[in-house]
């Protein structure tokens, strides 16, 4: 076996730099091997969740669900951005049109009143204010208990804590505990307040900017 | 020490979880589900069996005093390689597993077989020794996570078969993990004393 290198001062500079130095070339090698697809999937994830609330698919069986608008654009080419009704974050909106007459909103609407923080929600609204359905885009909720949320509010067999289909005007996006129309998760009572106060932003500032008829 | 022996130790003998007891942040914060522990360990794996490759291979042109800055430079590196590339292919995992994994450098078990194994053994002794810890401590992780997927969300690999919040929500949370890991340790006790 060779002996091994002994610890001197030269012989350690050489080697710590020379170590430095390969481990560097290969994570930018590595780096710019998965630049694109992770780009690539952070798009895809937000393109699904704009088709999901604005026609969205049963996810068991693929199945188109009749409450999807028909729309011809392409949503994310349309993309402007309007400021958040209480100025907490400017909300991009994603438009459906069929031909030239909007059809449809895709908001990405986002709250900081999570349990850990930002959640971020996509959330589809007819031109009448009323909820198509929503996606769930980023949060660090409990696993169990707040994470629940992507299947909690579009339950349509529950009626008293689904979302989808119901107009924020006349239903009040809030908890039932805080007067609201909707039932809280179990358990789960702050998340549920954050993600109805996100779906809520949404709406507001679809309203504040005009855009329903 | 035959192969044989060098790679079954780590799944009882010398489990780095269940009696080593190295690496419990990972432990414990990752098992919520089976899934999650399953992946969070073959991350682990992948990174002690190169990390154990590189350094058994390079152990003679790197000097004593130089050699931890020399094995966490390497360890990191391939945690970071591991980190974009499930971020690239895998990116459903990699937001569950979040700030886990980035976390692996810091993980005893692997600079501890560095030092303890790689650093004294050939290249086949050591990785051979990656393999066995690397299963060992998924196997560890697949069983806690799903001991307390099963309590905890009445579930197991994602497969329910209770129904909606009948679970003991304690085991999902941080203080179930502890309980859950300390019986499956006594229980590995007995067995051994036996």
């Amino acid at each position: 076996m060779a002996k091994k290198l002994e610890s001197t001062f030269i012989n350690m500079v050489i080697v710590l730099t020379i170590v430095s130095l390969v481990a560097a070339y290969s994570l930018a090698s590595v780096f710019n091997i998965t630049k694109e697809p992770i780009a690539k999937a952070a798009l895809n994830k937000k393109l699904q969740a704009i088709e999901q609330v604005i026609a969205p698919k049963d996810l068991k069986t693929n199945k188109v669900l009749p409450t999807a608008i028909d729309y011809d654009n392409d949503p994310f080419k349309d993309m402007y951005k309007l400021p958040a009704y209480d100025g907490l974050d400017t909300l991009e909106i994603y438009p459906a049109k069929k031909g030239d007459k909007v059809v449809a909103y895709a908001v990405k609407s986002m709250t900081m009143m999570g349990f850990s923080g930002l959640i971020e929600v996509m959330v589809g609204f007819k031109t009448d204010g009323t909820i198509i359905t929503y996606s769930v885009l980023k949060h660090a909720e409990t696993p169990g208990l707040g994470t629940k949320m992507a299947t909690w509010f579009n339950n349509e067999a529950k009626p008293a804590r689904c979302v989808d289909g119901k107009n924020p005007k006349t239903t009040k996006m809030a908890v039932s505990k805080d007067g609201g129309d909707i039932d809280a998760i179990t358990a789960a009572t702050i998340s549920s307040r954050a993600f109805l106060d996100a779906i809520d932003r949404a709406y507001k500032t679809l309203e504040k900017g005009g855009k329903y008829e | 020490m035959n192969n044989w022996a060098n790679f079954t130790k780590g799944f009882i003998k010398e489990n780095p979880v269940f009696v080593l007891l190295l690496g419990m942040c990972p432990t414990l914060g990752t098992t919520t589900s089976a899934i999650n522990g399953a992946g969070m360990g073959l991350a682990t794996a992948f990174v002690l069996i190169m990390s154990n490759l590189v350094i058994s291979s390079v152990k003679n042109f790197i000097p004593d005093k130089v050699r931890i800055p020399a094995f966490i430079v390497i360890i990191a590196s391939f945690v970071t390689i591991v980190d974009l590339l499930m971020n690239a292919y895998l990116p459903a995992l990699h937001e569950q597993l979040g700030l886990f994994i980035p976390l692996i450098v810091v993980n005893c078990i692997v600079l501890g077989r560095a030092e303890s194994f790689a650093s004294k053994n050939g290249v086949w002794a050591s990785i051979v020794d990656g393999l066995g810890m690397g299963l060992g401590f998924t196997f560890a992780l697949v069983l806690l996570g799903g001991a307390r997927e099963i309590l905890g969300s009445g579930s197991i690999f994602n497969y329910k078969f209770i129904g909606d919040n009948d679970g003991m929500l304690v085991f999902i949370l941080a203080p179930g993990a502890f309980i859950a890991l300390g019986y499956i340790i006594a229980i590995i006790n007995k067995f051994k004393k036996a």
